[in-house]
């Protein structure tokens, strides 16, 4: 932290990254809402198992419903697989000079199995499964 | 810094930084472990998206009450997936709570807050863990 750093919000969004630049935000923002997510999540497992509190299953039924499931797929999916992208460039660092290659791999492998799962929210969501 | 192998110490943001790693893979190699563990108990048939995602990341019989799943008893409640939803909760619950502190600490620079931060993200990081450790003891 030695970097002394005084880039403003503007300066910020005129930075333009590219394509790792998105998936690190996405990774940050992601990660942000996972740690809100099981946080809350957490809590209104012990207050339903505890004291059956109403603003513990009222918390609960959104995230059962199936909107709610297509957003937690999406950030757990792109996390976890971002994450592993990062995990095997920084144990093989020989293979960074392919960083944007394997980056445009990981959009492969997201885009099919997230497809995949939203179909399949979607089509139980509509049966009221 | 050109030219020159750089020996990290054994400090705590080097550690932190190996741990993230680690519990990175250990959490997908655990998801994955209850994803296949779901399929196999009749997953594909009986439960949606959201079900399955309850069971591969916490296999818990609290956890799935509002789907119908025909017998728990068998195949989850057992100290195995007690266990399981420890090792879970230990490294999802660390992981992010230390992800918060790189984030937190990105923004906070070497002013006075960041001690501050620092210790409420650690009580809130015991705090989680005792409540979930609780959850699934008292299951």
């Amino acid at each position: 932290m030695g970097l002394e750093r005084k880039v403003g919000i503007t300066t910020g969004l005129k930075y333009r990254g590219g394509g790792p630049m998105l998936v690190w935000l996405l990774h940050r923002i992601s990660g942000l809402g996972i740690i809100l997510f099981v946080g809350l999540h957490v809590l209104a497992s012990f207050f339903t198992q505890q004291f059956g509190s109403d603003w513990a299953i009222a918390v609960n039924t959104v995230y059962e419903s199936f909107w709610f499931q297509i957003l937690v797929v999406f950030i757990v999916l792109f996390h976890a697989l971002n994450g592993l992208r990062i995990v095997i460039l920084d144990f093989r660092p020989e293979l960074l000079q392919y960083q944007r290659e394997a980056i445009w791999i990981e959009w492969a492998v997201f885009i099919p199995l997230y497809g995949l799962a939203v179909f399949l929210i979607i089509q139980y969501g509509l049966a009221g499964g | 810094m050109r030219g020159k192998v750089v020996q990290p110490g054994l400090n705590f943001e080097y550690l932190m930084w190996i741990f993230t790693r680690i519990s990175g893979l250990a959490l997908i190699i655990l998801a994955m472990i209850g994803l296949v563990a779901a399929f196999i108990y009749g997953a594909r048939t009986q439960m949606d998206i959201g079900a399955l995602l309850r069971w591969t990341f916490f296999p818990n019989p609290n956890h799935v009450t509002s789907t119908n799943i025909p017998d728990l008893e068998p195949n989850w409640v057992n100290a195995f997936w007690q266990v399981m939803q420890m090792l879970i909760v230990f490294f999802g619950v660390t992981h992010g709570f230390n992800g918060l502190r790189v984030v937190v600490e990105d923004f906070t620079g070497q002013s006075f807050w960041r001690p501050l931060l620092r210790g409420l993200i650690f009580l809130l990081w015991i705090f989680v863990m005792i409540v979930a450790v609780y959850v699934i003891l008292a299951s």
